[in-house]
């Protein structure tokens, strides 16, 4: 029996090339080969957040595509994701190191009654790679967790998640109780889940419905412009 | 020839059985079932489209004097309701398919009492290797699992036709995901109340 695939000696290649294969290898969900793939740009002295931005998260784009347009199925995005993190785990001490400051802080937790972790955690992971400090309150967060949240790290971002359709309401109640507070201008609020959509964010009075991790980072750092541009205006 | 009281009853490839039991033990002939594939599950975002189609093509052919549908909300956040009110068409009141199976009352106090329970019922144990393992991808990637059920606490199989056998397999996939299990024989009792509901608008609008 023949084998399909070829060892390619990632060291042989040049940049363009490293950085291509490091695509297909996250496409692929190969952890390890990501990993060296990493060390490699590193020890060819690419800033950690040029590798993290053009290999990690560029391959993780398209993965993200291929998924919304139902080419990848849910356990080869989570596959890329486990190589994608991989990578990650390398880079980030030396995010750490260079003092950059995150381009926004966000708390994010799925809502009460919902233990589905996974999208809010390939959303988390994302935010990461784009830049965001992220505060992950984990699963299962009532009202007053999100509110605890939001007093104690002072985030730029609130986001819910919810996978179940009886769970989903729950959102309103966070964003009401907000407003009711008096605090619910001081925050951006983005909602996200298989069941939810566009609709449904404005309907509960959510900034933005985020229908996957890619959107929800593009969402988030335009929010966030237009909210700075419109405090020094 | 067209019969006027025929009413089709577009339902979800997992309740297929369940469906055709209770229209048996009712004697309801008039309701007539046909399904869309189970599978649809995995990506919900299909299942809307994949119903409207299905409606469509049977007003196109004719032979039913009304459709119904038996689908829970299923992961389309609401998009399902909105487009069975712009065809005029009803459906089984309830989120998914646990709900109608269990009874809302059962259902709310199952999901209260451990949010992270997994439910099962007689189609998806008797398909659990297909959809749950393959469909997932555990087969593939085992370590996947701790990723889909490591904030599950327990299986709970809702049981609409339970033998020894079933019942051994729900326990053995509960066993093999980790989690506790419990049984709770719902019976066809509440599908058919739904059901039941469907008959009576079937007789009122032929009458």
């Amino acid at each position: 029996m023949s084998d399909d695939y070829e060892e390619i000696d990632l060291r042989a290649l040049d940049d363009d090339e490293l950085v291509e294969q490091m695509h297909d290898d996250l496409y692929n969900g190969l952890k390890e080969e990501v990993e060296q793939g990493t060390r490699i740009l590193l020890e060819r002295k690419w800033g950690a957040d040029t590798v993290l931005d053009r290999a990690l998260v560029g391959g993780m784009q398209i993965v993200g595509v291929d998924f919304r347009d139902g080419i990848l199925f849910v356990p080869e995005v989570l596959q890329a994701a486990n190589a994608m993190k991989g990578g990650m785990e390398i880079l980030r001490p030396l995010l750490a190191q260079t003092g950059a400051e995150p381009i926004g802080k966000i708390v994010i937790g799925t809502v009460k009654g919902d233990i589905h972790d996974i999208g809010k955690n390939l959303v988390s992971m994302m935010m990461e790679g784009a830049g965001f400090e992220v505060i992950d309150i984990g699963i299962n967060n009532p009202v007053e967790k999100y509110l605890q949240a939001l007093e104690t790290h002072h985030p730029d971002i609130l986001g819910m998640s919810s996978l179940v359709t009886t769970t989903m309401p729950d959102m309103k109640v966070v964003i009401d109780t907000m407003k009711e507070k008096g605090i619910r201008n001081d925050y951006i609020v983005l909602v996200g889940g298989a069941p939810l959509n566009e609709e449904f964010g404005k309907a509960v009075g959510a900034d933005a419905y985020c229908r996957d991790a890619a959107v929800a980072v593009d969402t988030a750092k335009a929010l966030i412009r237009a909210r700075r541009l419109a405090r020094v205006a | 020839m067209d019969s006027p009281e025929r009413t089709l009853v577009i339902g979800c490839g997992a309740l297929a059985h369940e469906l055709l039991a209770v229209i048996r033990a009712s004697g309801w002939p008039h309701l007539v079932v046909q399904c869309l594939p189970a599978d649809l599950h995995n990506r919900p975002e299909r299942i809307t489209g994949a119903v409207r189609q299905k409606i469509r093509a049977a007003r196109a052919r004719g032979g039913f004097s009304r459709v119904f549908v038996a689908y829970g909300d299923c992961g389309t956040g609401g998009a399902l309701d909105r487009m069975l009110a712009e065809e005029g068409v009803q459906r089984i009141a309830g989120a998914h398919c646990y709900e109608f199976l269990a009874g809302s009352a059962i259902f709310e106090r199952l999901a209260d009492e451990e949010p992270g329970t997994f439910y099962v019922t007689d189609f998806l144990v008797r398909h659990f290797d297909r959809i749950v393992i393959r469909g997932l991808g555990i087969d593939r990637y085992p370590h996947l699992a701790a990723q889909y059920f490591g904030n599950y606490r327990r299986l709970v199989y809702l049981a609409q036709q339970p033998s020894d056998e079933r019942i051994d397999a729900a326990r053995a996939a509960a066993r093999r995901l980790g989690l506790a299990f419990q049984l709770r024989d719902t019976g066809l009792a509440p599908l058919a109340r739904a059901l039941a509901f469907v008959n009576r608008e079937t007789i009122q609008w032929a009458g």
